[in-house]
């Protein structure tokens, strides 16, 4: 199969077929990372530009290094540095940015729908590294990826996802993405936390985290932004962690080799405890290992594998 | 100079309806005739109309109108904005005050009148603004700007959100005999938002501004018109609780009025894709429930009028990333046709269609347009069978931000007149 998008947008335009590929390429690249010298000429002479007009440390590292192990040429353009300070628009500032002719643009903005705004002006690749409250593609296929690694499959699952379902752009394309791929997906938080009509993406509202959990094969937990507390999304910390907080109770009514996830970073004692955070079950760190590997595999389906960049 | 329009359909809902010929000497309306009457002599000043197979109705009015001068001229002027309307079927406009400087004092009001005079387009009436700078702390004054020729107070753009103050200016336009124009919008309850709370807005991760945000404030001014007997007419009414609110108010004999928008019973929030920001607008297109609520609204008569909340932009600042964007659409080259869907489609008659977009504005604003020897000859022509295309590259207005490019219409403004002297169309 040959992977012919052009971008990676969101999960929602990637058929099941298509994010198979994604997951088994990423697999390939795994390997990758774990030889002695850990880089290929795959990509020698790609330029990738990243494009984060929204702080994020931990989601530009992984593609950066990604970008490396493939010998690409990365360039990062963080806010401050980019003319938007000045009051350039963001269609002025990427025509700037294409015209240096890069192979692919990876984005990340605060602002939904940006990367599909650039993806549509410009003809390089672009890849959404997440937008507003939208999407974050690279995580949810990071999601499965290691999820499929760990139970062999996704067909069939029971997902549990706690927490700010309406202001995280993960838990959208977790939804999307692990629903599509045949799993059962759960979400449960405070109802101020419900957007309307998330069951549309193809799960189900829990009535308790305990609902949520039970019988759970993963339960995927999402960061609390205390930045919310002005919003009065939920009364105090220390309420939200007894109600939605993950502990080894809770845990305990879970499938008895559930897997638990967390896009990062954790307030730790809030959304989850330490002791889960960093217990038997936990595949936190694998996520982040994951990570690299799926980022490279995304470069190379859009900017090296079955697609030339330079004849588009 | 005497002018004799021969052959359309006359429809002034109430007052005429059948094939007239409307005599028109100067300014005035001298005489509706029937075709076998003793025509006037023919002399050299003498001019005959043939609008055969057209319909003739009193001038419609759009309530809801941002003219952008002073202050945006780059969006639209008077100028530019009374030839839209005068092209769009148009011979009156309301002009909401929240330009810069706001409208809100009588210098102001006579700049844009003066302005609309030298225009020559379509009437322009001024809103002045309920509160100083619109800002919503101390009332304008409303009686010196309506001795200036306002024809009704708003702080549009913006709910007036103290209680207090709005009781007051409630209270106040009452004794000056003058509606308020209510954009109503609860702020907090918007919170940010972009487009309507629902599922779509769930799924592209735009912030959702829910149903309630409208209604609270709908509710709110119910109350308060029923506490002080000030006649409240809402502006850009878009959902179903809005609507129930407000029908159950007129049930109970309440001083309230309100108008839609065509894209409120025309599109969803469903349509709003691919991040267009031409989808955006204040209230956002709502669900399908309120679109039929909107719908139903017209029909039975909670709904008085169909206004454009006519909002232009400027390319720059539409081409941004959606919640960025500015909100608003232009609407005075649009909404006649869109509006006549609503006759093809059966939900309205043609002459409910034009008490909603002639009679009752008029009503609304203490003006009688009906075609009647001595009123003036503010007069609209519409072809209702000419089939077309919304092609916004042919709009008069400065600003082009429509979501209704390339959507297929049947109908339109063939001619407008005001004070006996055509500003748009075949005989301009
Ligand atoms: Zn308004
Ligand atoms: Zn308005």
């Amino acid at each position: 199969m040959r992977f012919t998008k052009k971008d990676i947008l969101d999960i929602h335009s990637l058929d099941p077929a298509e994010i198979t590929l994604i997951l088994d390429t990423a697999m390939g690249m795994k390997e990758i990372s774990q030889r002695p010298v850990k880089k290929v000429p795959t990509l020698r002479g790609k330029t990738i530009v990243l494009f984060f007009q929204e702080p994020s440390t931990r989601t530009k590292l992984s593609f950066e290094i990604a970008a490396k192990r493939l010998s690409a040429d990365s360039v990062a353009i963080a806010k401050s540095g980019s003319s938007m300070a000045k009051g350039e628009t963001l269609m002025d500032t990427v025509k700037n940015l294409e015209a240096m002719k890069p192979d692919v643009i990876v984005m990340r903005h605060a602002s939904s729908g940006a990367a599909y705004l650039v993806a549509n002006r410009v003809n390089c690749s672009v890849i959404n590294a997440g937008d507003g409250i939208h999407a974050h593609p690279s995580q949810a296929l990071l999601d499965m990826m290691s999820v499929r690694e760990k139970k062999g499959c996704i067909k069939g699952l029971k997902l549990a996802m706690i927490g700010d379902i309406a202001h995280s752009r993960v838990a959208r394309s977790d939804i999307i993405g692990f629903s599509k791929m045949g799993a059962r997906v759960s979400v449960c938080a405070p109802q101020t936390m419900i957007p309307a009509g998330i069951e549309a993406l193809g799960c189900t509202v829990a009535s308790s985290m305990e609902a949520c959990v039970a019988d759970a094969d993963v339960i995927m937990m999402l960061r609390i932004q205390k930045e919310r507390m002005t919003d009065v999304l939920f009364p105090s910390e220390r309420e939200y962690a007894g109600r939605f907080g993950l502990n080894s109770q809770r845990v305990a009514l879970a499938h008895k080799d559930v897997t638990i996830m967390h896009p990062g970073p954790m307030n730790r004692g809030v959304e989850i405890s330490s002791d889960v955070a960093d217990g038997k079950y936990s595949m936190i760190l694998d996520q982040v290992t994951n990570g690299v590997a799926l980022r490279m595999a995304l470069y190379y389906l859009v900017a090296g594998g079955s697609r030339h960049a330079d004849t588009d | 100079m005497r002018t004799l329009i021969k052959g359309a359909r006359v429809l002034d809902p109430g007052n005429v309806d059948g094939y007239k010929s409307i005599l028109i000497n100067g300014q005035t309306i001298e005489a509706v005739l029937d075709p076998a009457d003793v025509m006037p002599e023919n002399g050299t000043d003498f001019k005959v109309i043939d609008a055969t197979g057209l319909v003739l109705v009193p001038g419609l009015m759009d309530i809801h109108v941002h003219l952008r001068e002073p202050g945006h001229e780059y969006k639209e002027t008077i100028a530019t904005g009374a030839a839209a309307a005068a092209r769009g079927g148009f011979t009156a406009v309301c002009a909401m005050p929240n330009t810069r400087p706001v409208n809100d004092n009588s210098q102001v009001t006579a700049f844009i009148l003066g302005k609309a005079k030298a225009a020559k387009g379509a009437r322009v009436y001024p809103v002045g603004a309920v509160t100083k700078g619109s800002a919503g702390t101390q009332l304008s004054e409303i009686q010196d700007m309506q001795q200036a020729g306002i024809k009704a107070v708003s702080d549009d753009g913006r709910p007036v959100e103290n209680a207090q103050i709005m009781r007051r200016a409630l209270e106040y336009c009452r004794g000056l005999s003058i509606p308020v124009f209510v954009h109503a919008e609860d702020l907090s309850l918007v919170n940010g938002g972009a487009m309507n709370e629902g599922p779509p807005a769930t799924f592209q991760g735009i912030p959702g501004i829910p149903n309630a945000a409208e209604a609270v404030m709908v509710a709110r001014d119910i109350l308060l018109s029923r506490l002080t007997g000030a006649h409240v007419h809402f502006c850009h009414i878009s959902c179903e609780e809005s609507i129930d609110l407000i029908r159950k108010a007129k049930h109970q004999g309440i001083r309230v009025t309100c108008e839609t928008a065509p894209h409120y019973f025309t599109l969803t929030d469903a349509d709003v894709k691919g991040y267009d920001a031409c989808f955006k607008m204040n209230p956002p297109l709502r669900s399908e429930k309120d679109r039929q609520a909107v719908i139903q609204g017209l029909a039975d008569g909670t709904i008085d009028v169909i206004a454009s909340d006519h909002a232009p932009h400027s390319k720059e600042e539409k081409d941004l990333e959606f919640d960025r964007a500015a909100f608003g659409i232009v609407g005075l080259e649009t909404s006649l046709p869109l509006s006549l869907k609503l006759v093809q489609n059966n939900h309205l008659t043609l002459e409910n269609l034009i008490l909603k977009m002639a009679k009752n504005p008029a009503k609304i604003l203490g003006i009688n347009n009906d075609i009647t020897p001595g009123n003036p000859a503010d007069l609209s022509l519409i072809d209702l069978k000419e089939k077309g295309v919304i092609d916004p590259s042919r709009f008069v207005s400065k600003s082009r931000n429509t979501p209704f490019a390339g959507m297929t219409v049947q109908g339109r403004a063939a001619a407008t007149m005001v004070d006996g002297n055509f500003v748009f169309g075949l005989w301009a």
